[in-house]
């Protein structure tokens, strides 16, 4: 059987690339997940906030995977669950298996790869001190709260405060935990600011600014943790500003990487800016009908963008498997130029655009009334004012079409100037 | 003059309260920050999600949501409620699991479909 798409992932990702797919003319679609139920991470993400920009409305997580899955009966696109992909070919070849079938290889006219991200582990990060038990991340947490139903603790710190972080700190607290301390290494918080003031405020959790854990004591259990003063600059300790404190367990919300081992092994150039493939306009990697959407590309501040981006890749997959590779030529080149990092797309073929290219990045620093700039040479292509940024938070802008014939060299830059 | 972040959704609009001018709100990008804004600053209110035990076939527990926000300082009543039920499989999403919790108005539903 020769499928015209296979998607990597069930998760948001996987889902609004499949069924995009569909709705552009792709006739067979298979969905490969390696759990047992769709819609990936958002499953364990209890708490709301999903669905402003797709639906209207303020969903939870397992609600707006529902909607996705919902769409599924009667668009024919298979599902196959518990199955695990093992390596992606440049043929389109597929390897995986399962309990029932066993090792197969499947193959396709297009692939959408939708494997989403891992969480930064403690050894990632090295965190000094002992090695008991009770350092978690704090999605394996959620996952074991949420899903299987079981605290992980009871006097609880937490690192990082990314959204994950915040969001755990609220529900240990609801769960009747106690939340002792969220600790950011930055001077500025990484999650967003709705998750500052109604996980930690609200339940009267201090933020910890330009700190960082120095120590984790305890033989069988955690049994405390010290958080020292950072010079912001540098990052490192200083001396005398040790705080300890007495808690059994210790969260870990300290940044997401892309999940790129199958990108890596099928050969697909990768982006370290991102940890995800360097991708066209429409989501295609350097490998001709294998594209790449949601969390596996860039990590994402909100499921709506995961579900934006990747309807945007399955449309394109199923563009590929009717009319083949888009013309490459005069393809534009986007770097990040001052202050932004982390750019989506890195080239923009100009036959492929139709109106206008979405560019999406991350500011460096927290600024105030900035102004970002698409520069091409010493000119300024096109350019926006933000009254707020923080590099938390995903920046899009707008390149249109009509401002091509400007761009010299092949290239633009994305800049941002205070 | 009250600076607030609006938490209606993940925007995190910068408002400006104003209590003596009848609490007006600037800064908001959408209607829903001057509802907020007000609340906010005269009877709080929050939802909450959580999760509640179910016999599901595989499912220990399903995802639940209040239907509606409710006084923000009685989430920790609500929360001792959810210790006490068991929902029953199958159940469906927007099922309500509990009706006029704590007697606020709002009822929990569930947020998933559980077989």
């Amino acid at each position: 059987m020769l499928y015209d798409v296979i998607v990597v992932g069930g998760g948001p990702a996987g889902l609004a690339a499949a069924l995009e797919a569909k709705k552009n003319g792709a006739e067979s679609i298979l969905i490969i997940e390696r759990d047992a139920e769709l819609g990936g991470i958002l499953n364990q993400c209890i708490h709301n906030g999903f669905g402003l920009h797709t639906f209207k409305e303020e969903l939870t997580g397992p609600e707006y995977a529902d909607k996705y899955i919902k769409m599924l009966p009667g668009t024919g696109i298979e599902v196959m669950l518990n199955t695990m992909v093992l390596e992606i070919t440049p043929d389109k070849t597929v390897w995986c298996m399962n309990k029932e079938q066993g090792y197969m290889n499947i193959a396709a006219k297009a692939i959408v790869l939708g494997m989403g991200c891992r969480e930064r582990t403690r050894g990632a990060i090295a965190v000094p001190g002992d090695r008991p038990a009770g350092v978690f991340s704090a999605g394996a947490a959620q996952r074991y709260v949420n899903i299987e139903g079981y605290m992980v603790g009871k006097k609880v710190l937490i690192l990082g405060s990314g959204d994950i972080g915040l969001i755990m700190a609220r529900r240990m607290s609801l769960e009747g935990a106690e939340v002792l301390a969220c600790v950011e290494l930055c001077p500025y918080s990484n999650g967003l600011n709705r998750n500052i003031v109604q996980c930690l405020h609200d339940y009267n959790i201090p933020l910890y600014l330009s700190h960082t854990i120095t120590d984790i004591k305890g033989k069988d259990r955690v049994e405390s943790v010290t958080i020292m003063k950072v010079n912001d600059d540098t990052k490192q300790p200083i001396p005398g500003t040790e705080i300890v404190f007495d808690v059994d367990t210790v969260l870990l919300s300290v940044g997401l990487i892309p999940e790129n081992e199958l990108s890596r092994g099928v050969g697909l150039d990768m982006d370290p800016r991102t940890s995800g493939p360097v991708v066209y306009e429409n989501m295609e990697t350097s490998i001709e009908g294998i594209f790449a959407s949601g969390n596996v590309l860039h990590v994402h501040d909100l499921v709506d963008f995961v579900s934006a981006e990747s309807a945007k890749a399955g449309a394109a997959a199923a563009e590929y498997v009717k009319n083949g590779e888009a013309d490459g030529t005069g393809t534009i080149a986007v770097k990040a130029g001052p202050g932004a990092n982390a750019i989506i797309p890195q080239k923009i073929r100009p036959a492929n655009v139709d109106k206008s290219v979405e560019i999406a990045f991350r500011p460096m620093a927290v600024t105030q009334n900035s102004v970002i700039k698409i520069m091409s040479g010493d000119k300024v292509i096109s350019q926006f004012k933000r009254a707020h940024m923080v590099p938390a938070e995903m920046e899009k802008v707008v390149l249109a079409k009509a401002f091509f014939d400007k761009i010299e060299n092949n290239e633009v830059t994305i800049t941002v100037e205070a | 003059m009250t600076e607030l972040i609006c938490i209606v959704c993940p925007n995190g609009c910068h408002l400006n309260v104003d209590e003596e001018n009848g609490y007006a709100v600037t800064g908001n990008k959408c209607p829903r920050g001057v509802d907020y804004g007000k609340k906010e600053l005269t009877a709080p209110t929050r939802t909450i999600t959580s999760t509640v035990r179910i016999n599901g076939k595989t499912a220990r527990r399903v995802p639940c949501k209040t239907s509606a926000d409710f006084p923000k300082g009685k989430i920790f009543e609500v929360m001792a409620e959810l210790d006490k039920v068991d929902a029953v499989a199958p159940i469906k999403v927007g099922d309500v699991i509990i009706e006029n919790v704590c007697g606020l108005g709002v009822d929990i539903v569930a947020a998933k479909d559980i077989d």
